[in-house]
């Protein structure tokens, strides 16, 4: 094999993808082979490196540059400067790396020096469609070690002294739902990977099917091999096309070398594994529901016990794992379940992935030791709020989980203190608000999502979700009644106690941890008809300031309804009853005569 | 795959090649100046010798980085090797054919070729 001088790493997430980074490449292959440069310089193209907001994203080693919003028309620069010559882009790095001159290690950056990488650490690093390069850092030495040196019943026991518990969101421990399954008696047994990620905001499990899909493969077939299962299947959305491509190309890869398939390291373990597309749904994401969708049937979820452990998948003995737990099995066979348990918090060990979303500077995804504060994650690591907006609330856990409030911002983040803060870890999405957001339109935002996701299996959710949605529309049009506020608390009890599945039975929480958090929102919005944050439409008029409007007349030929009024260099008034609240006179006015009220 | 030991020599063979994206404080560097004085000089064909002689006897840990203007045009190719906790060497009026010798004394033996060095060449 040639070796390279230098590696040009290219992000090829979804992210980096949809702002353009595939161009970069052709750009960059296109300017090497003009350059001569195709046999010293290798073009790579990896998983996401978690800086989304910066993409496309470009490091290049063996300097680190870590070049971000790299442009088709920049590649000829970076060939002719930087891998040509060796002078390094200055205009193109990440301004954080840039330091009295010198470049900065990315790893000394705010947003990557407090992160610590176990389940993303190939993604951004190696080639995912490339196995000998996921074998070059460490792959599938623990599945080698599990088949040549462990009995499956030691492997169950490393997985339960590391203290992983699943990272989909509930929290079960791992290496317990592994024994159950092992102790089933079944003549056939299945592992399944929920990669069915459908919180909105959470893109976490993409990443690491992008950037590191060997991770998965071999951690089930580890897995496979403690509880006795010779098959498995992956269930991934079909909206994460790039995902599928990569799992496909590696189970293929994997299955050539050996590494799926019969007599795996010339033992007499077998292991096969098949992808099935899920069609979109948010319920699809719940296990029985999930097996019933790879069985074939419509994607329902069924009540439990039996739980899955005995009967799951065609009614045989299964485990269902998240992607992201998957991705940290490998880590612990080799590193240890102490190196494990070493991270995090007494009852969450190891580290989280979020996906850092909403008004937050870097937009992205981080990985974080359990433990570290809501404050470290978004003004450390996501580099605070922009446009110098104080932080109101983080929402966690999508429709399933909760607004934490500013006052809560220093509590460590684990399983049980966003429990107990009426929100939940859920798959991982944390998405930051700021004093612009109102905290009831967010209510109905989740409500709205689970009202469309409900499968309408169980009448509490299918029933229940669409009046508690009705209520909160009810509020944010300023037609609420203070009587409101408890019929939602019961509705939500009645919705938590009932309802079949961890769908409908968390779909509350979004509703209950803002009635906690903001109640005087909701109280203004029913009592006073005003909406705080100036979002609910139904609860403002935009007006103009006669005495600061100078007729310019820009405002008029913005407004997309034609409601407002008034000749050049004449007093503009706006009909109210045309009005939609769009807020684009706001932004036309030149010398801010136009306020919401 | 049918043994634990095919793994293993794909993961060396990789390790190697990958090993420029995981460079730590205490590898050994060889620089190449490169700005246009060097290339026209002929510091690629040096460069390209470099690292053919790295592939050639398996070496690990040394990162062969390029840089710009070291400074003095008349010498180039100048080529700087640092090996962690040494002075930095610097030998000035490269040629591929002298970059085996280097290589093999300097880099592997740690006894720096003093007649190619800028040293040498200042007496």
């Amino acid at each position: 094999m040639q070796l390279y001088r230098s590696h040009v790493l290219v992000c090829g997430g979804t992210g980096c993808s949809s702002s353009g980074s595939k161009k970069v490449v052709d750009e960059l292959e296109k300017e090497l082979k003009a350059a001569e440069l195709e046999g010293e310089v290798k073009i790579v193209q990896t998983g996401c490196f978690g800086l989304c907001a910066l993409g496309p994203i470009m490091v290049v080693y063996p300097e680190g540059c870590f070049y971000s919003m790299v442009k088709p028309e920049d590649v000829h620069e970076i060939v002719t400067e930087h891998l040509l010559k060796g002078r390094i882009v200055k205009r193109l790095l990440y301004e954080e790396t840039i330091e009295d001159d010198m470049v900065k290690s990315l790893n000394e950056t705010n947003f990557y020096k407090k992160q610590l990488r176990v389940a993303l650490r190939n993604c951004g690093v190696i080639d995912p469609e490339n196995i000998e390069e996921y074998i070059g850092f460490d792959g599938y030495q623990a599945l080698g070690k599990c088949l040549t040196e462990m009995k499956p019943d030691d492997v169950i026991d490393i997985i339960k002294r590391s203290g992983l518990r699943g990272r989909g969101g509930a929290g079960f421990p791992t290496g317990v739902k592994w024994e159950f399954a092992a102790r089933a008696k079944g003549d056939k047994k299945y592992v399944c990977c929920n990669a069915d990620e459908g919180d909105p905001g959470a893109f976490m499990d993409r990443s690491v099917l992008e950037g590191d899909p060997h991770a998965i493969i071999e951690a089930m077939t580890i897995a496979a091999y403690a509880i006795g299962a010779d098959q498995g299947y992956i269930y991934v959305r079909a909206e994460y096309p790039i995902a599928v491509k990569r799992l496909e190309i590696a189970i293929s890869q994997a299955k050539e070398y050996g590494l799926l398939g019969k007599n795996i390291f010339g033992t007499d373990f077998n292991f096969d594994l098949e992808v099935r597309l899920g069609a979109g749904a948010f319920v699809c994401g719940e296990e029985t529901a999930l097996m019933t969708s790879i069985e074939g049937k419509r994607g329902e979820p069924r009540p439990r016990p039996p739980f899955p452990a005995n009967q799951g998948l065609f009614g045989k003995p299964t485990i269902l794992n998240n992607v992201e737990t998957l991705a940290n099995v490998a880590q612990i066979i080799l590193k240890g379940p102490e190196w494990f348990a070493s991270m995090g918090t007494e009852k969450s060990k190891g580290t989280k992935v979020f996906a850092l979303g909403g008004k937050v500077t870097n937009v992205g995804l981080v990985e974080i030791p359990m433990g570290t504060t809501l404050r470290e994650i978004v003004e450390e690591i996501g580099g605070g709020v922009p446009n110098g907006k104080k932080f109101k609330a983080a929402q966690t856990g999508g429709p399933s989980g909760g607004c934490i409030p500013a006052q809560h911002f220093d509590v460590p983040i684990d399983y049980d203190n966003l429990i107990a803060l009426g929100s939940m870890m859920g798959s991982g999405g944390l998405i930051v608000m700021d004093e612009d957001n109102c905290m009831v339109d967010i209510a109905k935002f989740f409500l709205g999502f689970t009202v469309d996701e409900s499968c309408g299996k169980c009448s509490p959710c299918r029933i229940g979700t669409r009046r508690l949605y009705e209520i909160l529309d009810r509020i944010t049009k300023g037609e609420g009644e203070m009587e409101d506020l408890e019929r939602l608390e019961t509705l939500c009890h009645h919705i938590k106690a009932s309802a079949l599945c961890g769908l409908g039975q968390t779909a509350p929480n979004p509703v209950l941890s803002t009635l906690t958090y903001f109640r005087d929102e909701y109280i203004a919005h029913i009592v006073e008809k005003r909406c705080p944050a100036g979002v609910c439409k139904d609860l403002m008029t935009i007006q103009i300031d006669p005495d600061k409007c100078v007729g310019c007349t820009l405002c008029a030929k913005g407004c997309p309804v034609g409601a407002i009024r008034g000749k050049l260099k004449e007093k503009h008034t706006i009909n109210q009853e045309r009005c939609i609240r769009c807020g684009v006179c706001m932004d036309t006015c030149k010398v801010g005569a136009i306020s919401r009220k | 795959m049918k043994s634990l030991e095919e793994l293993a020599a794909i993961r060396d063979k990789m390790k190697n090649n990958a090993a420029v994206r995981e460079s730590d404080g205490d590898e050994i560097r060889i620089v190449v100046g490169m700005a246009t004085c060097g290339i026209a000089a002929g510091a690629r064909p040096v460069l390209n010798a470099i690292m053919e002689e790295l592939e050639k006897r398996d070496i690990k840990n040394v990162t062969v980085a390029q840089t710009g203007c070291i400074g003095m045009c008349k010498l180039e190719p100048i080529v700087d090797v640092y090996i962690p906790g040494k002075e930095k060497v610097s030998y000035v009026l490269m040629k591929p054919e002298k970059v085996g010798r280097i290589i093999a004394e300097h880099v592997v033996n740690g006894r720096p070729v003093l007649e190619y060095t800028i040293g040498a060449y200042e007496k």
